[in-house]
Order: C-alpha cells, then structure tokens, then sequence
C-alpha cells in the first residue's frame, strides 16, 4: 500500500512561505526552493522567470537521489550539501530529513553567504517539516473521511 | 507518496512507468505530452544518451483537472529499461503511488519482460512496497507488430493480481490514455479509501 498522504495545512504553509522569503532575502539569492526528497514541490520564493518549477523540483530531487547513492557506495551515509556552480547562476541545495531546500543565486550573491544562511534556516524548517509529518500522519483518519467523499463520478469526470 | 497541499488546493501523485527496455515507455509519455492541452501539462524532462535511450528518466507533469476543489497533478516518470541501470530505477521508485508495467509483446522479449517484472517486485520490496498493494496497470505493448504473444497467454505470465490489462501500441496512441486514467483512478480510489 502507498505511503500516508503528507498534508500541507494553510497555517503551515504560509509559514514556511515566510521564512523561504526571509532566506531569499538574507542570502541575496534569486530564489529558494522547498522540495519533497521523492521530487514533489513544496513552495518556493523569489524571482522564477520562465522557470518550469515543477521539473526544476524533479530533478533537484533526482540530482540528489544520485548523489547519495554515489555517497554510499564510497561508504558514506550522504552528501548533506550538493553545488552546482554556472558562469552566471548557481545552485546550492541542502538535504533537510525528507526535504530539500534548493537556493538558486547569482553574481548578487557568494557561496559562502548562501551557506551561512541557508544553515540558520535549516534548523527551522526541519522542525517545521517534522511537525508536519507527525500532524499528517495525526490526522490521518480526519482526511480518510474528507477523501471518502470523493464519488466515482467525481473521478470519472476527471476523464470525460 | 500523495501530496496534499490545503493552501494551494493541490493534490500531487506519483505513477511510474516501468518495464524492459525499448517497451515503449517513453513513447508513452511522448503520446501524453503530444496530445495534451499547453495549459495542462508542464515540460516532458528526459535525461537520455546520446542514442535516446533513457538514462536516468523521464519525467512530465500532467494536470487532469479538479476533485472536490482540488487540482490533481500526476507526475508521471520512467524508468531506464536496460538491466545495468538498476540503481536509477530503485531512486525513482521513491514515493511512487502508482505503477504502469509496459510489456513488450514480441515472443523475442518475453524473457525480458518476465526478469523486468521481477526487478519491478524485488525494488518495490527494497522501498518497502508491496506490488500486491499498490494500484497497478499492465499493459501489453507493440500489438501492431507480427510476431507478438497472444493476449491471454502474455496476460497469464504477466499478470500478478487482478489488475487491469491494456493492449497497446504507444506509438499511435493505442491504448495509452486508457491506461492512464486506470492507473490514476486506483491512485486516487486509494486515497478515499485511506
């Protein structure tokens, strides 16, 4: 059977909204990414232009996935942080538990600020993570009864 | 694993398709993205060699629309077919809620289908998931071509528990979206169900 449904609350959400704006704002980056581990988007914040977040959020996911399978074959449990630097952006992510936090910056902004930053903010978002975790699988029985009400034809009108 | 985001009304799912290399899984996902609304869809993101083989996998967004007040996007991904690739398989079968085996139809790929099939069982078991439990679709691929395995005898072999069975041909669309929507309404039957 499929995982519990991980349930993001409107509260929860605009909290973790606020502090992406804050790291955005701290570390001078272009934008900051909240991303599932399994590649799922949790929010964002900042400038995404043309950006097609979703795919961004996938392969951030997969970007890593490989790099931790690459950490333990050389016996180590994970790369906690992964860089990619360009000529003009660059991308600094930070495995959080089950998420990652994904900061996308420019000639504004140095690495080491990035870090610095993106540490601080880390340690909430973990704790903010994990609250959710537990309050999904909290409510799980709650949402059971909003989702039974889906009917057949509710799904079926999916496809007409 | 679903995502269910209250502030944005979103419901998020995961469905991989799965099966031996050259099956036709990203011909698949091609026919989806080719004949899909602009509004509905996002990118289709195939990392491949140089040859076009999938490498790591293939990945598209696809919005079907709303239930209850909440958008349902699919993200719909494949595996690399090829059996030295199994690493990439076993990472993209996190969080997966669904599952779409494409069989290859042709007597000369039975084999190949029958050690895939195991392969999907044995990482599903690895990502602590059971085949049994998961909604699951087996479709038989390439029925357009002259040397292919009767119906019912490649349905026999390959089917592992009552799942909906689908012939096919990706390439002309055959199939595909019938495929989809069996594979998306056990996705979401499941999710009423708890």
């Amino acid at each position: 059977m499929a995982e519990t449904p991980f349930i993001i609350r409107e509260h929860q959400f605009q909290k973790i909204k606020a502090l992406l704006a804050k790291l955005c704002v701290e570390s001078a980056a272009r934008v900051v990414f909240l991303v599932d581990r399994d590649g799922q988007p949790i929010a964002f914040h900042g400038d995404i232009g043309s950006m097609d977040t979703t795919s961004f959020s996938s392969l951030a996911a997969g970007n890593v996935a490989a790099t931790t399978s690459m950490a333990k074959l050389l016996g180590e449990d994970i790369f906690p942080t992964v860089v990619h630097e360009g000529e003009r952006e660059s991308i600094y992510i930070c495995v959080i538990g089950r998420s990652l936090l994904v900061v996308v910056f420019d000639e504004r902004s140095t690495l080491g600020l990035v870090k610095l930053r993106t540490k601080k903010a880390s340690y909430e978002l973990a704790a903010m993570i994990q609250e959710m975790a537990l309050d999904s699988e909290r409510s799980r029985t709650e949402e059971t009864s909003f989702f039974a009400e889906i009917t057949d034809e509710d799904i079926d009108s999916l496809f007409s | 694993m679903t995502f269910i985001n209250y502030a944005s009304r979103e419901i998020n799912c995961k469905i991989v398709y799965y099966g031996p290399g050259l099956c036709g899984k990203t011909t698949n996902l091609q026919y989806i993205y080719d004949s899909t609304a602009p509004q509905a869809k996002g990118k289709l993101i195939s990392l491949a060699t140089e040859t076009d083989r999938t490498l790591f996998f293939d990945f598209m967004p696809l919005e079907l629309g709303t239930v209850r007040g909440f958008k349902t996007r699919f993200h719909l991904y494949t595996v690399p077919g090829q059996v030295y690739y199994d690493a990439s398989r076993k990472l993209i079968l996190k969080g997966v809620d669904g599952v779409v085996f494409v069989a290859d139809s042709q007597e000369e790929r039975m084999d190949a289908n029958i050690e895939s099939l195991y392969n999907l069982e044995e990482n599903l078991k690895s990502q602590g998931y059971d085949l049994q439990q998961l909604p699951y679709v087996l479709q038989l691929n390439k029925r357009d071509l002259p040397n292919v395995v009767p119906v019912d005898e490649l349905a026999g072999e390959l089917q592992r528990k009552d799942e909906p069975v689908y012939e096919a041909i990706a390439s002309k669309g055959d199939g595909v979206f019938d495929t989809l929507k069996a594979v998306a309404k056990q996705v979401l039957t499941e999710l009423r169900k708890g």
